[in-house]
């Protein structure tokens, strides 16, 4: 079966790649993920650049939940987003969720086999309505 | 393609580039008040790579050209800035057409302002680039399209971003306390309204 991929972007490589053990440890390798952070410098901060590439490296016919921290990590993704082929760009969302909840709940749900929406959505309750 | 308008798409990158490199310090210090710090550098770096580029990018038709300019700064900016002007000048390019007359470019402009947005999903006095985009915009759509009139509203534009109360971007996390200070990309888009009026002079 194909499960949703998972995508971190945090600002930060060390939180981006922190959350990511936390949702191995929950779902192994169930789940295809992947994780940046840092801009194109290697500062903190976001890069469009390793958001594509970590969407590729995630990427699941069933489609790639990202999960994102502050501000520009959102904006980063969602430009990320424009740019991938047509045909992908339905298949990719941003979650509403705090980072590490958001992306180890994701996941969880993506590994009981759920479509990208209902993973999204789960992902979502847990902010603030 | 003209030589001319080669030489004006270069000069209009140097200029560009020249005032965010020399404000650079200033432009971090805006943001060091209320926002991650990173504004000046960053917008440094974009544009470093954009002039790197300038060779390959100036012969190119105006639309590729500012396709390409937006596309460079998405990808080495970082930040919310890297997306925001990268889509400004993205979308500038989807809308010109190759021989642009000076409608075309204010209506390009608008349509950039949307785009821009649409992206950071604010609005005008959320104390972001839009507060010194939108009103400089709304000038040149009334039909003022004096050069001078265009930068001073520019610089009055960014300056009244000071008393304007974060609603968008890391700053807004601030609340009040971003109470005071000038917006950085507010400050980095006058800056750089300000050196393309510079250029345009020239050839007007």
């Amino acid at each position: 079966m194909n499960r949703v991929g998972i995508v971190i972007v945090s600002h930060s490589p060390k939180v981006a790649e922190g959350a990511a053990d936390m949702v191995r440890q929950m779902v192994g390798n169930e789940v295809p993920l992947a994780w940046c952070g840092g801009d194109p410098a290697g500062n903190l901060g976001t890069s469009v650049e390793l958001i594509l590439a970590a969407v590729e490296a995630a990427w699941s016919d069933a489609g790639v939940a990202i999960l994102v921290d502050l501000g520009g990590a959102e904006t980063n993704s969602e430009m990320a987003i424009e740019m991938l082929p047509a045909e992908r760009q339905g298949k990719v969302v941003v979650c509403n969720a705090p980072i590490v909840e958001g992306a180890v709940i994701a996941a969880t749900e993506a590994s009981g086999g759920s479509a990208l929406d209902i993973v999204r959505r789960t992902a979502e309750e847990l902010s603030p309505q | 393609m003209t030589e001319q308008g080669v030489a004006l798409r270069k000069a209009l990158v140097a200029a560009t580039a020249k005032t965010i490199l020399e404000h650079a310090e200033e432009l971090t210090a805006l943001d060091q008040a209320i926002g991650d710090g990173d504004h000046g550098i960053n917008m440094k770096r974009g544009f470093e790579a954009v002039v790197a580029d300038l060779d390959a990018l100036a012969p190119k038709p105006w639309p590729d050209f500012l396709k390409g300019v937006g596309m460079t700064l998405v990808m080495k900016v970082g930040g919310a800035s890297g997306p925001l002007f990268g889509t400004f000048f993205m979308t500038l390019g989807k809308e010109l057409p190759i021989g642009p007359t000076a409608d075309d470019v204010i209506r390009a402009l608008r349509a950039a302002i949307v785009a821009v947005q649409a992206r950071g999903k604010a609005e005008p006095g959320h104390k972001t680039l839009l507060d010194v985009l939108v009103p400089v915009v709304e000038q040149l759509e009334a039909g003022n399209r004096n050069l001078d009139g265009m930068v001073q509203k520019a610089h009055e534009a960014s300056e009244a971003t000071k008393p304007l109360k974060a609603i968008r971007g890391r700053a807004s996390f601030l609340g009040d306390r971003s109470i005071g200070h000038m917006d950085p990309g507010a400050r980095s888009s006058a800056l750089m309204i300000a050196a393309v009026a510079d250029v345009l002079k020239e050839v007007a």
